[in-house]
């Protein structure tokens, strides 16, 4: 009885990752290996049924890595790829500095008040995430409220709409309540007689911050900073919105491939280099990290 | 733990060899369907329009918009869009009809064709020969819209009348302050461009796209934004002072602007060296779920009273003749809405590309827009 209920726990999960993982996973990974075509889809080969096994076979044999290939022909790509990920790293590491005071904050208040925080940090999520980044464009833009409030205190006028500060602005904006909460997490349910035990050894209040309640608090950096980064390094409304055209990104350039060249193929390729680059790492050091951690 | 991964990849295969032979599109309704799903250009209709549709017809409508001929391909080449009019441009016709992503017309039901101007079924004959797949909507050009006194202010003097004030970098580095938008959109912009360099703006040379690639980039810098939407409200609002744009586009802002009364003041110009004239057509997707309300849909708006109140909103020309003593004279005699003898003859026609060609052009677009 106990096993079959393990059992069941246990294939819940795997359905979960077959399906919104897996399947799409290798629905890309597929179109990859295809060629672009005029047509309904606009890519070739398609299974044909109708010659049975054979179709499949064929269907196999007109799959190739000429895609790839491609990729690594033109600059543009591993250009993009690296202006994503520094793009990324640098908006990880604003939102460390932005969301550490607030995690920090919000677990040193008393209980009751942090219910009230921890659902302030998570109440602009009940306005549509487009809205959200488009008011950003009312406050941003030439004539807008940033400007009119420069204007009243006297100070010149700051143009930073379609530009990189504004893309790393609305990565900051949109992703703190990703790092605010692991954070918030670790540092709400850590000991205080640790910093009792660290303040008696002859610590300073800010010693004891650094050398007990910092490093303690690692882990919850490191997951906030993983969950923003990956999602931030493929992130396509916010640069599209917010950014110049000089801001290159991967979601920019499969955009490009998907829409302007109707290169399906070429997309799907560019998706899985991302995917292969960035999550399987992260997953094979999250694994590394457990088995020290055991 | 590894068991269930493996099962979960072995899920998803199967899964995935299903997906691959879907079956073909779902067939028409019968007659007498009551829904309309339409896939337009934004800001492309007088929203009392498809009121009156709905309230002669019956016919609930659900409208759609875009503003790339590259969304509208790509949704449609998906196939199962459920749209049932679709509005793509002149040169992108024949890569529809070649991927067997439109239908043809039953003619039979589309009282009024004849109506349609012979100039712009003259133009349309090499994209659709025939007729048989689609119905002429609008015409419009691209040209320069920009914001009278700060463009004057800046560029004392000059007559804003060429497109070297949108391409040399001397005058954009005088504009630059005040806002510059270009579209986003590769192929309108290249056949400008080529144009402007005395070049054949259907040219197949990829050398003469490397030379508009130069020019655009020196361009660039003084580039505010790419976009293909944006500026109507950028331009109505004062945020910027000149963009290329579609003709209608640029004189719905004038109009938002003359509505906000915020003084600022709209013009736009086909520059004398010539521009791009496109028309946007109606069409049926194949597998289109209601073919017949569609049909209904372009006869409506083939009834001359119906697409004069059409073009007085978008302020585009329509391809109806008997259409034209109808609209207001103010849009009817602005030759930037209805182009006069003088300035057709500055007008060129985009042919389409191939495959090969059309990524060139787009990877050099792309170099235009990232500056790598």
């Amino acid at each position: 009885m106990r096993r079959a209920r393990s059992g069941l726990a246990a294939i819940l999960p795997g359905l979960w990752l077959a399906i919104f993982f897996a399947f799409p996973f290798l629905l890309v990974a597929k179109l990859s290996a295809s060629d672009s075509a005029l047509a309904i889809p606009p890519y070739t080969p398609r299974i044909d049924w109708s010659q049975g096994l054979a179709g499949v076979r064929a269907f196999f044999a007109a799959l190739d890595g000429e895609t790839y290939v491609r990729l690594t022909r033109d600059s543009l790509y591993v250009d993009a790829w690296l202006s994503s990920l520094r793009i990324a790293a640098i908006a990880a590491g604003l939102l460390l500095l932005v969301g550490y005071p607030i995690a920090y904050g919000v677990a040193r208040c008393p209980p009751r008040l942090r219910q009230a925080l921890v659902m302030a940090v998570i109440l602009p999520f009940w306005t549509s995430f487009l809205i959200r980044i488009y008011a950003w464009i009312a406050i941003l833009k030439p004539a807008g409220v940033l400007n009119g409030l420069l204007a009243a205190v006297g100070l010149p006028p700051v143009d930073i709409l379609n530009t990189e500060a504004a893309v790393l602005l609305g990565l900051v904006y949109a992703y703190l309540p990703f790092m605010v909460l692991p954070l918030y997490a670790v540092l709400e349910r850590q000991d205080e007689s640790l910093i009792e035990a660290a303040q008696d050894l002859g610590c300073t209040p800010l010693q004891a911050f650094w050398r007990v309640t910092f490093p303690l608090s690692l882990p919850g950096a490191a997951a906030g900073a993983l969950l923003c980064f990956i999602p931030m390094a493929g992130e396509f409304v916010i640069p599209d919105l917010l950014g110049g055209s000089e801001t290159l990104m991967l979601g920019r350039v499969i955009w490009t491939e998907f829409f302007a060249n109707r290169d399906w193929p070429a997309a799907s390729a560019v998706a899985i280099v991302l995917l292969a680059t960035l999550v399987i790492p992260i997953l094979l050091f999250e694994r590394q990290q457990a088995k020290v951690t055991r | 733990m590894r068991g269930w991964m493996t099962a979960a990849v072995g899920v998803a295969a199967a899964l995935a060899m299903t997906a691959c032979s879907k079956p073909a599109g779902k067939t028409a309704a019968g007659p007498g369907s009551t829904e309309l799903r339409i896939y337009n250009w934004s800001d492309y209709i007088d929203p009392a329009l498809l009121t009156q549709f709905t309230k002669e017809t019956g016919i609930k409508v659900t409208y759609d918009t875009f503003d790339s001929n590259e969304v509208l391909e790509t949704k449609v080449l998906q196939g199962d869009t459920g749209y049932d009019i679709v509005v793509p441009s002149n040169h992108n016709v024949p890569r529809y009809i070649t991927a067997g992503a439109i239908e043809p017309l039953d003619k039979g039901q589309l009282p009024g064709l004849d109506k349609l101007s012979p100039d712009v079924v003259k133009h349309m004959e090499p994209f659709d020969p025939g007729q048989k797949y689609s119905v002429p909507y609008m015409q419009g050009t691209i040209g320069i819209g920009y914001n009278v006194d700060a463009v004057a202010k800046r560029l004392p003097g000059v007559r804003i009348d060429s497109w070297a004030v949108v391409f040399d970098p001397a005058n954009l580095a005088r504009l630059k302050d005040c806002g510059v938008y270009f579209l986003d959109a590769s192929e309108d912009m290249y056949a400008v461009a080529l144009n402007y360099l005395g070049k054949d703006p259907n040219s197949k040379v990829p050398a003469d796209y490397e030379a508009a690639t130069a020019l655009l980039l020196k361009a660039r810098p003084y580039v505010k934004k790419f976009h293909s939407s944006e500026y109507i409200d950028a331009l109505a609002n004062g945020d910027i002072c000149v963009a290329i744009g579609y003709s209608g586009d640029v004189l719905q802002a004038r109009t938002r602007a003359e509505e906000a009364k915020n003084g600022i003041k709209l013009a736009y110009v086909v520059p004398k060296e010539g521009s791009q004239v496109w028309f946007d057509v109606f069409t049926i997707p194949k597998g289109a779920p209601h073919a017949d309300a569609a049909h209904r849909f372009i006869a409506f708006m083939l009834r001359p009273e119906i697409i004069a109140r059409a073009s007085n909103f978008t302020q585009y020309a329509n391809a109806n003749s008997a259409a034209t003593p109808l609209v207001d004279a103010a849009v009817r005699d602005d030759p930037n809405v209805y182009p006069n003898a003088e300035l057709s003859k500055r007008l060129f026609v985009t042919t389409t590309k191939d495959q090969g060609l059309l990524r060139d052009v787009n990877r050099q677009w792309t170099k235009v827009l990232t500056g790598r």
